[in-house]
């Protein structure tokens, strides 16, 4: 009976060992899908560098199910492809979530057909609005609808769902009200899962984050968008690097955010995730697909977290925010 | 010591009592939970709305919560799976219970209790990255969501549920009914299709019926392949939206609790459990009224 108790006891004390030796320090971020690809690859970089002492976790709940959890103070840190909503700044008060907003590239948001889609070579932003508004709904089915001349076929719609900082956006930029859109679509926060729709049907259109169309060049075909307005670019434009960089594709390019949170900064290894974030996110953001924020934006950043400065500058700033502007906004 | 045994029998019969009406109250609980999150639901939207409208939008700004279109894509999955299962498995139990010799059905019984433990999250993706293609190679016009190819493929998972259960009914009936048939000069098709068959009735009924309850509730294959665009209509090569892929949707999303959009889940749920419920009536009242007792 003794012998036992001693080998229970011993088998409890080797389990609470490994357990405390196994306890690393965990990093969980979630949030935006869209700055998933770049928070991803940043994450496999430093638990690479980390040699395992450090382990991160990314989830793509969409920007609004990524806000949910972080002012709820389940994550430590939140990936948002719009800035923070006024409503999430309240929700984040009221739990005494303090948090530091860090941009970390510039996205151009794309529009996709299926490559078989021989009928469109660029739209614009009128004959979006017409396409994705509310009223819409059940009225415009048909790719005649939209433009004389284009076939009198079905359009099937995909884009990102509601919990969707690019849905956010999108419906902003193009209809002129967030959340604004039509509900006959199918809706996923999931990207691949657009891309697999849009990729296996020849009626397809879409939206989503340019980077899932790098790396799904040869199953999709983007459509240049024409805001017919001179000053950004004449004529129909591409989420190209050099378009979005100078601005000219408008008004789909946007900035994409990080937000970490004030008392997970405290924590040795968030700290050191954060500037290996920032420190390398110009070129593994080049290299998932997006565009690289200026270096002056990255250094400008870093200060910002090393103040620790919190509250939001982007929030409730107006649609077609360019690269300038947004070094502007950092200087204050 | 005697007071002690007959302590430790009650004791026990009590234990497995409790197990046994566990499953009763855990089945009330959740009808329970159902009804109260329902009843929720549909104070704030009409139940007239919930079951004509006909368009299913509530997590966007112009909110409908018509259920049809939900509905009309189970049930498109559910006729499509019908179509490929009812009739394959049929033939299935009718060989195997009629002409296979032993060895035929020492081998094909476990190949088929093989397909029936093939995970269903595999069948999805089997149907939107195999099937799907495959299909599209003969029906240009076909989305790669849709219902078509989930539906053959729901219909491939449930073939071993209709061939077994349509096969015990079967197997049931005297080998003297057969023998009597034979000895009249009868063929075995006509044995297999004039006697045994509709002697089985009850039971190939009640396999259909639990075939169907099991295509409408499937939700792993529908959510992978069939699409998340709720719709109305009658079409198999567009994408839809089944109610149970719906309720997958909103649950994993971060819609939060308590609010009208989540309890949308719980009124899809509701409807759900409601036609199950009512095929599961209906199975009972066909084999009541079907059943052939043998002596």
């Amino acid at each position: 009976m003794r012998k036992k108790i001693f080998a229970l006891a011993l088998s409890i004390l080797a389990i609470a060992a490994l357990a405390k030796a196994a306890k690393s320090g965990l990093i969980s971020i979630d949030g935006s899908s869209t700055v998933y690809p770049i928070t991803e690859a940043v994450a496999e970089e430093f638990q690479k560098a980390e040699k395992g002492k450090t382990n991160v976790t990314v989830g793509i709940s969409g920007t609004g199910g990524g806000f949910k959890k972080f002012c709820a103070g389940e994550t430590d840190i939140s990936d948002a492809s719009r800035p923070i909503k006024p409503s999430e700044v309240e929700a984040c008060r009221k739990n005494g979530i303090e948090y530091i907003e860090l941009p970390v590239a510039y996205d151009g948001l794309a529009v996709m057909v299926n490559p078989k889609n021989t009928w469109v070579e660029h739209m614009t932003v009128k004959e979006l609005k017409k396409l994705w508004e509310p009223q819409a709904q059940r009225k415009i089915m048909k790719w005649n609808r939209i433009r004389a001349g284009w076939p009198d076929k079905e359009i099937h719609l995909f884009g990102p769902g509601v919990d969707s900082g690019t849905f956010d956006y999108f419906t902003e930029a193009i209809v002129g009200k967030a959340q604004a859109s039509r509900g006959d679509f199918t809706a996923s926060e999931d990207d691949n899962v657009l891309v697999q729709g849009i990729a296996t049907d020849a009626l397809a259109l879409g939206f989503f984050g340019v980077a899932y169309y790098e790396h799904n060049k040869d199953k999709l075909r983007l459509v240049p968008i024409d805001d017919q307005n001179d000053e950004n670019g004449k004529g129909p434009q591409e989420p190209t690097y050099d378009n979005v960089l100078r601005g000219a594709y408008q008004p789909l390019s946007r900035p994409i955010f990080i937000y970490v949170s004030k008392k997970a900064a405290a924590k040795p290894e968030v700290e050191r995730f954060v500037r290996f974030y920032l420190k390398n996110g110009a070129q593994l953001s080049r290299e998932v697909g997006y565009i690289a924020l200026p270096a002056k934006a990255y250094e400008l950043a870093t200060k910002r977290f090393d103040k620790r400065m919190t509250g939001s500058v982007f929030s409730g700033v107006k649609v077609g925010v360019k690269i300038e502007e947004l070094l502007k906004k950092e200087g204050r | 010591m005697k007071l002690g045994r007959r302590l430790k029998t009650r004791l026990i019969e009590g234990a497995l009592f409790a197990s046994a009406l566990s499953s009763v109250l855990i089945t009330a609980g959740i009808v329970g939970v159902l009804i109260f999150e329902t009843a929720g639901f549909f104070k704030e939207v009409p139940l007239w709305d919930f079951l004509t409208d006909t368009q299913w939008t509530p997590l966007f700004l112009d909110k409908h919560f018509g259920i049809l279109p939900l509905f009309a894509g189970t049930f498109l999955t559910t006729v499509v799976a019908m179509a490929v299962a009812l009739p394959v498995g049929t033939a299935t139990a009718i060989y195997l219970s009629e002409y296979a010799s032993e060895r035929v059905r020492a081998s094909v019984k476990p190949a088929l209790e093989v397909l029936a433990a093939v995970p269903t999250v595999v069948f999805g993706y089997f149907a939107l990255l195999f099937v799907t293609p495959l299909l599209q190679r003969f029906i240009p016009g076909l989305s790669g969501f849709n219902s078509l190819s989930p539906g053959i493929v729901m219909g491939i998972m449930i073939i071993p549920i209709v061939a077994s259960l349509s096969e015990d009914a079967m197997h049931a009936i005297p080998m003297g009914l057969r023998e009597g048939a034979f000895a009249l000069g009868a063929t075995r098709l006509q044995v297999a299709t004039r006697v045994v068959l509709p002697g089985a009735l009850s039971g190939v009924a009640a396999a259909f019926i639990l075939g169907i309850s099991r295509a409408v509730g499937e939700t792993m294959v529908v959510a992978i392949a069939a699409g998340q665009q709720p719709r109305l209509t009658m079409n198999p090569l567009v994408p839809i939206e089944t109610v149970t892929a719906y309720i997958v949707q909103v649950s994993l999303g971060d819609t939060p609790t308590g609010t009208l959009e989540f309890r949308t889940i719980f009124a899809a749920g509701m409807s759900l459990f409601a036609v199950t419920f009512a095929l599961n009536i209906l199975s009972f009242a066909l084999k009541k009224r079907f059943r052939e007792v043998y002596e």
